[in-house]
């Protein structure tokens, strides 16, 4: 694999994070995934080969239409992508509480 | 340390419940979720400002929330229809992401006093399908990634 194609260069453009959203809804064939965007369909391709390319997504042949799909290995099981969610909460209440006890002090 | 938030989702169903208790009195924990300028403060991160771009806190109510990045581009939008408004203890509504494939969600949450400065609250999240809840799941996946993303980001800009 070209080092230069690691998950964070994938990551970095929207467009390709709106792509992992979407693909890990369904599996989609790369013109029903280029229908969602404005752009021109040969970006949209580049963008699929370079989130194949660090595999964080895979192709399947179905008949002659190939799909795209989110890697299973890098989709975990509930009790393991229930850790981000968790976490992501987590902050969040974390920050509430500050902000909270914040205003508390204010409106002694 | 204990985790102070638990999630506790089954696997095969299509609903999750959230629950954390806070060194605040439920008041507090409430108006939190009452007032936009509170909520905004901290549905926010170093990534991504909330902004309400409507709420009205109350039976019937509704509300429509955005995220935008540091350059100001919308992250992502979000509304939902408030069902029940019951002070200090309960609010019913609804909440969907708006232009994503993952249905409309319930989201009932109370409120519960445990001291006079402490207090739980307990999320009940209902999705349309068990599906739709894993895949919801999963979406932080992609959210944490962008946030290692960003941060690694941030050291970079500082060694320059």
């Amino acid at each position: 694999m070209n080092l230069r194609r690691d998950v964070f260069q994938a990551i970095a453009d929207p467009t390709r994070r709106a792509i992992l959203l979407l693909v890990a809804s369904q599996a989609m064939t790369a013109g029903a995934i280029a229908s969602n965007f404005d752009t021109a369909r040969p970006t949209v391709s580049k963008h699929l080969q370079i989130l194949t390319e660090c595999d964080l997504l895979e192709q399947k042949q179905n008949g002659r239409e190939i799909y795209y799909h989110i890697n299973a290995k890098q989709m975990k099981e509930v009790a393991e992508f229930i850790e981000p969610f968790r976490k992501m909460w987590d902050e969040r209440f974390n920050k509430l509480e500050t902000i909270m006890k914040q205003y508390k002090q204010k409106n002694k | 340390m204990e985790q102070k938030t638990k999630i506790h989702a089954e696997d095969g169903k299509q609903d999750l419940f959230i629950t954390r208790e806070f060194d605040l009195p439920v008041e507090l924990l409430f108006k939190a979720h009452a007032e936009p300028d509170i909520l905004e403060q901290w549905m926010s991160n170093p990534y991504a400002t909330a902004k309400a771009l409507k709420f009205e806190g109350k039976k019937h109510g509704s509300y429509q929330l955005e995220s935008t990045d540091a350059q100001g581009k919308v992250v992502f939008r979000s509304n939902g229809v408030i069902h029940e408004f019951n002070l200090n203890k309960k609010i019913t509504r609804t909440f969907e992401l708006e232009n994503a494939p993952f249905g409309v969600q319930l989201e009932v949450y109370e409120f519960e006093p445990l001291t006079d400065n402490t207090s739980k609250l307990n999320m009940h999240v209902i999705y349309e399908t068990a599906a739709l809840r894993d895949q919801v799941l999963k979406l932080p996946f992609a959210q944490g990634l962008n946030m290692a993303h960003n941060r690694l980001q941030e050291v970079l800009l500082a060694l320059k």
